[in-house]
C-alpha cells in the first residue's frame, strides 16, 4: 500500500531503462513510450484519488524509521505536481514523433525524456533534503542531454551556459546542505523542521534559509535570478521546450514553496517580506522581457519569469487564500506553458521562422491552431472564467487582505502586458494580410497534444467549483507544518 | 582544525570564482571543479572533525567519525565527475564547431 508512492518514479526510471535497448527501432520506441507515459499518468492519477481519500502515503524505503532511512512523501501537493507532470509529459510524448526529425528521436530521446520525469517526479515526492538535490541532479543531467540534442552551433553555446548556471548552484545547494547538517544535525526535512522550531529559527539558520531561497531561485528563474533562463530554453526543439518551461523551473518554485512553509516559518518579516520584493521585480522584468522581443517562442519563455513572480508573490503574503492561490497558478502555468511552447513550436515550424515581422495571415491556413492560441492567451492572462483569473484572484485577495496593495498594482498591470505580449503573436502572425505564395505544411498529429492541454486547463477554470476545495485543503496544510511532520515522524 | 579547513575551502572557493570569471572555457569548467572540491571539503568539515577510527564495524574502540558526511561527499563526488565529463565534452565539440574556446566570442550564430 504505501509502496505506491515510489511507482512515480520507478515507472519512468524502468521505462527509460528499457527504452535504451533499441534506439534504433522507432516505431516500436514511439509505441512502447505513449504505453509507458499513459501507464505512469493512470498509476499517478490512481496515487492522487488514493491520496485524497485516505490522506498522505509515507513511504520508509528499506523499511528504516523516519529520520534514519530516506523517505517518500506522497502528501495531496506533491501527488497533485506529479499528476500535472505526467499530463504534460503524455501530451509532449505523443506531440514529439510528428515534431523531432528521426535522427534526433534514435539519439535517445526517450529515454532521457523518462529520466527527466524520473527526477521531476523524484523532486516532488522526496522527503530528504540531500535526496532531493540528488534528483535535482537526475533531472538536470537528463536536461543537459536533452538541450544539446542535435548539436547545433546555437545549441552548443546555450547550453555550456546552462550547464555552468546549474552545476554552480548545485554546488551551492550541496553548500547550503552542508551548513545545514553543521546546524541541525539531520538531513531529513521534517526532523529539519522540528529542530528549527525547537530552537525558535535563530541568525544562522535564516542565512541557511535564505542561501537555499537563492539556489532554488536560481533554479526557479526569479529576478534577479533569470538571466540564464529565456535563451537556452527557446534553442532546443519545441517538446523539449516545453518540458522545461513547464516543469524545471517549477521544481525550483516547488522547493521553495516546500522550504519555506515548512521549515523557515519562523521569521516571516525577514524572509517572506523579500519574497513579496522579487515577486514584483520579476513580474516587472519578465514582462519587459517579453515585450522587447519579436522572437515567438522568447515571448513564451519571458512569460515564465512573471508567472513565478506570481507564485512566489503568494509564499511571500502567506495567508490561506494567497498560499491556494499559488498552489493553483502552479498547476495552472505548469500546463499553460507546456501548451503555449508547443504553439509556439508548430507556429515556427509552418512559418519556418519564429521572427514575427516575418509571416502573417495563419488563420486562412490553420484556424485550429489560432483560436487555441487565442484561448491559451486568456488563460494565461486570467480573463475569467479561465483558471489563470481564479489563480489571480485567490493571490491579489490574498495580497490585498494584508495590505501589499504595491504588489497588487503591479500584479495587475503585468497581466495586462502579459497578455498584450501573448495577443502580439496573434494579431501580427495570425491576422493581417493573407500571404498568398504561402505553402501550407501538414500540422497532422500535433495539434491534438495541444488540444488536450488547453481543454484541460479549460475545464481547470470552468471546473474550478470542482477543484477548488482540494486546493483550499492544500493550503491549510501547508499552512500547519505540525500535520506534516506528525505524518512523517509519527509522534 | 576545523577552522583551517574552512579557510582552506574559502581560498579554493576565491580561487574558483576568479576562473569562473575568466574568458576561456577550460579555465572556466577547472573553477568548477575547484569549487566542487571546496563544498566538499566543507561537508567534511561541517561533519565534524572530532578524533574517532574509521567506520568500520569491528573495530574495537569506543567512538566513530561521522558516517553521513562521508556517504554525502561520495555521491557528491560522481554527480559533480558526471558533470564535468559532460562540461568538458561540451567544450570539445563547442570548440570543433564554433572554433573558439573563448566564451565572448560565443556570439553571432544567431540562427533566427
Amino acid at each position: 500500500m504505501s509502496n505506491l508512492a515510489v511507482l512515480p518514479i520507478i515507472i519512468p526510471l524502468l521505462s527509460g531503462i528499457i527504452l535504451a535497448f533499441f534506439p534504433k527501432k522507432l516505431t516500436l520506441v514511439r509505441s512502447l513510450a505513449k504505453v509507458f507515459i499513459t501507464i505512469n499518468l493512470l498509476v499517478s492519477g490512481y496515487i492522487l484519488f488514493t491520496v485524497y481519500t485516505t490522506g498522505s502515503i509515507i513511504l520508509e524505503t528499506g523499511a528504516w524509521p523516519a529520520p534514519y532511512g530516506i523517505i517518500l512523501v506522497a502528501d495531496s501537493l506533491s501527488i497533485l505536481l506529479v499528476f500535472t507532470t505526467n499530463i504534460i509529459a503524455a501530451a509532449c510524448a505523443f506531440y514529439a514523433p510528428h515534431s523531432l526529425s528521426d535522427k534526433k528521436e534514435q539519439y535517445y530521446f526517450y529515454a532521457f525524456f523518462f529520466f527527466l520525469i524520473t527526477g521531476v517526479s523524484g523532486a516532488f515526492l522526496t522527503g530528504d533534503i540531500f535526496n532531493l538535490f540528488v534528483f535535482f541532479e537526475v533531472l538536470l543531467m537528463a536536461s543537459y542531454a536533452l538541450i544539446v540534442l542535435g548539436g547545433d552551433k546555437v545549441q552548443l553555446r546555450e547550453s555550456i551556459k546552462y550547464v555552468l548556471i546549474n552545476l554552480f548552484s548545485s554546488i551551492l545547494f550541496v553548500t547550503a546542505v552542508a551548513f545545514l547538517y553543521a546546524a541541525v544535525g539531520t538531513v531529513n526535512m521534517a526532523q529539519i523542521a522540528l529542530r528549527v522550531q525547537e530552537v525558535d529559527q535563530q541568525g544562522i539558520l535564516t542565512t541557511i534559509g535564505i542561501l537555499l531561497f537563492f539556489v532554488f531561485a536560481t533554479k526557479a528563474a526569479l529576478f534577479p535570478l533569470y538571466y540564464w533562463m529565456p535563451s537556452p530554453y527557446v534553442k532546443p526543439n519545441p517538446v523539449i521546450s516545453a518540458l522545461f518551461g513547464a516543469l524545471l523551473t517549477k521544481v525550483g518554485i516547488y522547493s521553495i514553496i516546500r522550504v519555506f512553509s515548512l521549515i523557515f516559518i519562523y521569521k516571516i518579516d525577514l524572509t517572506h517580506e523579500v519574497f513579496i520584493w522579487i515577486a514584483g521585480l520579476s513580474m516587472i522584468f519578465g514582462v519587459i522581457g517579453a515585450l522587447s522581443t519579436n522572437n515567438i517562442k522568447l515571448i513564451i519563455a519571458y512569460n515564465i519569469i512573471p508567472a513565478i513572480g506570481f507564485i512566489i508573490m503568494g509564499i511571500g503574503v502567506f495567508n490561506e487564500t494567497a498560499v491556494s492561490g499559488s498552489v493553483y497558478y502552479l498547476i495552472h502555468d505548469m500546463i499553460i506553458k507546456a501548451a503555449l511552447f508547443l504553439i509556439a513550436g508548430t507556429v515556427a515550424y509552418v512559418a519556418g521562422t519564429s521572427d514575427l515581422r516575418k509571416f502573417s495571415g495563419l488563420i486562412h491556413y490553420y484556424p485550429v491552431l489560432g483560436w487555441l492560441l487565442f484561448v491559451s492567451a486568456f488563460v494565461l492572462a486570467g480573463i475569467p472564467p479561465f483558471s489563470g483569473f481564479i489563480g489571480k484572484l485567490l493571490l491579489l485577495t490574498g495580497a490585498l487582505s494584508d495590505d501589499e496593495i504595491a504588489i497588487v498594482i503591479i500584479g495587475l498591470i503585468s497581466s495586462l502586458l502579459i497578455l498584450y505580449s501573448i495577443m502580439k503573436i496573434f494579431i501580427k502572425g495570425f491576422w493581417g494580410v493573407k500571404d498568398e505564395s504561402f505553402e501550407p505544411k501538414s500540422i497532422k498529429g500535433l495539434t491534438g497534444p495541444i488540444a488536450f492541454l488547453v481543454a484541460i486547463s479549460v475545464f481547470l477554470g470552468v471546473g474550478a467549483e470542482f477543484i477548488y476545495p482540494s486546493i483550499e485543503n492544500i493550503s491549510t496544510y501547508l499552512l500547519d507544518p505540525e500535520i506534516y511532520i506528525d505524518s512523517v515522524l509519527k509522534e | 582544525m576545523e577552522t583551517l579547513i574552512i579557510v582552506l575551502a574559502g581560498v579554493l572557493v576565491s580561487a574558483a570564482t576568479y576562473l569562473l570569471l575568466s574568458r576561456s572555457v577550460i579555465r572556466v569548467i577547472l573553477g568548477t571543479a575547484i569549487l566542487s572540491h571546496a563544498a566538499h571539503l566543507l561537508i567534511i568539515s561541517m561533519g565534524g572533525l572530532k578524533t574517532g577510527a574509521v567506520p568500520i564495524l569491528g573495530k574495537e574502540v569506543s567512538s566513530f567519525t561521522d558516517a553521513l558526511p562521508q556517504a554525502l561527499i561520495l555521491t557528491s563526488i560522481v554527480i559533480s565527475f558526471a558533470v564535468t565529463a559532460i562540461m568538458l565534452v561540451l567544450a570539445i565539440r563547442a570548440y570543433q564547431k564554433l572554433g573558439t574556446d573563448n566564451l565572448l566570442k560565443l556570439r553571432g550564430f544567431n540562427d533566427d
